[in-house]
């Protein structure tokens, strides 16, 4: 016999479904057009064409006969392509950078944010107060500044000299110039907006636009382009010197002035190194500017995680506390959900609807709610486990340190836990009951078999099989159980001294990480996103491996 | 064919004699002694903030009788937001809005790529379904660098889709909507008969037709269900919406509950209860009344086998 020749399915076409094709189409179009035009207009030209690219395919997509698979999935995987699969490549890449704070950018954005912070108020200098907003006539970012010294009004743009407004043609504001005034009637007024100035709202500016206003610079001189008056928080401005001179061609800066501490003399010459930073000569072992870029760095991430010593006590501490944390979780979460579900789980019950009602209540309550709940009830001095549940008085000697030592703060995640995670244990495990026929633990008991039997013989591997793959997911998420350890203890308590590295007694790989990138002052992203790739290698073969045991992915055929 | 009707068990076992005590505590009453132990550990906590939001006080821990004095002071505070520090009503509207909209959309989403990969054959459709679970894999809170840089970059672009948008959060939500629930749901389109499809189809129906009027609603109850979940999942939500939202009348229930006890100068718990009781409510109460649908739908993947 031959097998059957495929035949592609053809669906007939109908005008209402044509019709509503176009239109929404034509809608996303004019919405992708739009968003087109607002690219181009700030100069994202790179942005633009991916984005019109983009837009090509959907209609393509869906214009074309055929290929229904694509129009189904189209929409789902839009957002999985942006928010998941560039977030995976992005954290895979950055996994090979030193991004972090002191390296968030290209090298143009730090050319931009040295350039913007390398200057020094003049001492005795005039000061102004600051209007942001646009020139009238060609639109472009200009300042409307009011003179502390003589209260005159001007307009500065960049890179050229402040052109002063005569005297009613700007309006003043309400307020006084100088906020602390104490005198407020008859305190000075800045202006607050002009003929030929359009004010704009800072609070509705991008930042693309606020970076063009702190560049922006009004020449003093014209024969020195290192004098000028600037701000650094679109309110008041100064007249400021210029700490270092950038050379637009060769990219380099230069020291205008001795350091104060004494790192670089005047005339130094900054060039970029391959670590990231501008170096005096490019050489790394001489001074470099504050700000950095990214920068490719190999493998030194993942060689950081693997030979630093003092990252190595901690880790593994970290390490083994994730497995004791996740494996005690499921284990206690399970036994205790399944004997209770075995418990109520009995004919001649009556009132299970409503023990199972108030089983579902930790479940239903939201987790981070009963986090916080959880802090108050274990409060050493006056929580109530202490001093109702313990008997303890409040501010007691013995009371027990929950949340603040060690060992008892290990507990009290895993009571937590207990707590949070029971309730679903005993629902999928009644519903797993529920679905085991009932002749199969008749015909045992008619053949003689004592209920412990027909519990171990019958019961027990029936409910694994249909639990395992439940039971292995709830392992791969309380490995990253985030949410309860960072609310609960935020992985304290600390352990101080130990280490340079912020790491507490209950903190978990994921909170560890967690803090390695967004916590205290040296954020570093790119160690961290070496740490997600690792855990999730680990977490993503684990699974594999006892989904395929399993066999739950036998049935995607 | 028999004519014999099976032997109805249930006739016999009501007309068992009347069990005296001793007999009820061996069968359920010792069940019921251990429950009543189970449901003491179950709710005290509950009941503990209950009763510290009705307490006219302000510190969790200075009540240590439940229900000491009863009084609606906390809310009445709560909702009137005298300071304005604290927009409590603006954080309930917010995080309904987004959790509505991320509801309906991801599991919208997830239905269709699920039809497809149920009803449709393609080149790619193991691999790509054994993908989208692998992706769940990858620890969300460590994608956290890179979305937050991504909402940056789009914020600078497109102020309104960006940092400190909610609808940037709803986005960034829906793009786990394909990890999240394409596959349970693909189960559930697969119990659908492909019989039904195929007459649809022979009476001149268009697959659009087919998937927005026949299987969608065969599938409705548990659409329902999904977009409880993934409701109850993202109103929880605490990271993602700390990290993206910082406006105090942008934030979500959760962030902004968060905030009443975060400083330690200024912590609120009676505030802090009574908002966490108004917050759970409606879930609470959608678990009770549902708690039979709930229960299928989480042990769909687990009876199935």
């Amino acid at each position: 016999m031959t097998k059957p020749k495929k035949v592609k399915p053809v669906y007939p076409v109908s005008v209402a479904g044509v019709i509503w094709k176009i239109a929404t189409l034509g809608i996303v179009d004019a919405v992708v057009f739009f968003m087109i035009m607002v690219m181009v207009a700030q100069e994202r030209i790179t942005e633009a064409i991916v984005a019109v690219i983009v837009a090509l395919i959907i209609n393509w997509i869906y214009l074309r006969r055929g290929g229904l698979p694509a129009k189904y999935l189209a929409p789902g995987v839009f957002f999985l392509i942006i928010f998941q699969v560039y977030v995976l490549l992005f954290s895979g890449y950055t996994a090979f950078t030193n991004y972090g704070s002191a390296h968030n950018g290209d090298q143009n954005l730090a050319i931009q944010t040295i350039k913007n912070a390398a200057y020094r108020v003049v001492d005795g200098g005039e000061d102004f107060v600051v209007v942001a907003g646009t020139d009238s006539k060609d639109g472009k970012p200009a300042l409307l500044l009011t003179s502390n010294l003589d209260n005159k009004v001007y307009l500065g743009k960049d890179g050229q000299q402040k052109v002063e407004i005569p005297e009613g043609n700007y309006t003043l504001a309400e307020g006084c110039a100088d906020p602390y005034a104490e005198d407020t009637t008859t305190c000075a007024h800045a202006a607050a907006t002009a003929v030929g100035f359009t004010p704009a709202k800072v609070s509705d500016l991008t930042k693309f636009q606020l970076r063009k206003y702190y560049s922006l610079r009004v020449v003093i001189d014209p024969a020195n382009p290192n004098l000028g008056i600037q701000t650094g928080d679109l309110a008041t401005a100064s007249e400021i010197q210029a700490t270092l001179s950038f050379d637009e061609k060769t990219k380099f800066f230069t020291a205008l002035e001795d350091d104060e501490n004494g790192k670089f003399m005047a005339g130094d010459v900054f060039k970029p190194a391959e670590n990231g930073y501008y170096h005096v000569d490019g050489k790394i072992k001489n001074a470099h500017l504050d700000a950095g870029w990214r920068v490719e760095v190999g493998l030194k991430n993942f060689e950081t995680i693997f030979t630093d010593e003092q990252l190595r006590a901690p880790l593994m501490k970290v390490i083994s506390w994730t497995f004791i944390f996740a494996f005690a979780t499921v284990g206690s979460t399970f036994l205790m959900g399944m004997a209770i579900a075995f418990l109520f789980n009995h004919e001649k019950l009556k009132g299970k609807r409503f023990y199972r009602s108030i089983m579902i209540l930790p479940y239903a309550f939201p987790a981070f709610l009963s986090a916080y709940v959880w802090v108050g009830l274990l409060n050493k001095e006056h929580g109530f486990v202490n001093t109702v549940l313990l008997g303890q008085p409040a501010d007691g000697d013995n009371n027990i340190p929950w949340l603040l030592e060690e060992g008892p703060a290990r507990w009290a995640v895993l009571l937590v836990n207990l707590w949070l995670g029971f309730p679903y244990m005993f629902l999928i495990v009644t519903g797993a009951l529920q679905s085991i026929p009932a002749e199969l633990t008749e015909a045992a008991r008619i053949d003689g078999a004592s209920p412990w039997q027909s519990f171990r013989l019958i019961k027990m591997p029936l409910l694994l099989v249909s639990i395992a793959p439940l039971l292995i997911a709830s392992f791969a998420f309380n490995f990253n159980n985030f949410t309860i350890i960072y609310l609960l203890t935020k992985g304290g308590p600390n352990d101080s001294g130990v280490t340079d590295y912020d790491v507490g007694g209950t903190d978990i790989l994921i909170t560890f990480v967690y803090k390695i990138a967004f916590s205290g002052t040296g954020q570093n992203y790119g160690l961290a996103s070496a740490f997600s790739i690792l855990i999730f290698i680990v977490i993503g073969t684990l699974s594999l491996i006892s989904f395929r045991r399993t066999r739950t992915l036998e049935d995607i055929n | 064919m028999t004519d014999i009707a099976p032997l109805d068990m249930s006739k016999f076992k009501y007309k068992t004699r009347r069990r005296g005590p001793l007999k009820w505590l061996l069968t359920t009453g010792w069940r019921h002694l251990l429950g009543l132990v189970i449901v003491v550990y179950t709710i005290f906590p509950i009941l503990y903030i209950l009763s510290t939001s009705l307490y006219p006080n302000n510190d969790i821990n200075d009540t240590t009788t439940l229900f000491a004095a009863i009084s609606w002071d906390n809310y009445d505070a709560l909702l009137a937001n005298e300071d304005g520090s604290r927009p409590f009503t603006a954080w309930y509207i917010n995080t309904v809005i987004i959790g509505v909209l991320t509801s309906i959309g991801s599991v919208f989403l997830s239905a269709l790529a699920a039809y497809s990969f149920s009803r449709l054959r393609f080149k790619g459709r193991r691999g790509g379904l054994m993908s989208l679970i692998l992706m769940q894999m990858f620890p969300s809170i460590l994608g956290l660098v890179a979305i937050f840089s991504l909402m940056s970059d789009i914020g600078e672009v497109f102020p309104q889709l960006g940092l400190n948008s909610q609808l940037g959060l709803v986005m960034v939500y829906m793009g786990g909507a394909l990890g999240g629930g394409t596959y349970l749901m693909y189960g559930f389109f697969n119990t659908v008969p492909k019989e039904i499809d195929e007459a649809a189809k022979i009476d001149g129906a268009s697959h659009a037709r087919i998937f927005f009027t026949i299987t969608l609603r065969l599938v409705a109850p548990v659409l329902a269900v999904q977009m409880l979940l993934s409701y109850i999942g993202v109103t929880s939500d605490y990271v993602l919406a700390s990290i993206l939202l910082s406006d105090p009348e942008k934030l979500t229930l959760a962030t902004g509950l968060q905030s009443l006890i975060n400083d330690p100068y200024s912590k609120d718990w009676s505030m802090f209860t009574a908002g966490a009781i108004l917050a759970a409510l409606p879930t609470v109460i959608l678990f009770l009344f549902l708690q039979k649908f709930i229960t299928s739908g989480l042990t769909a993947g687990a009876t199935k086998g």
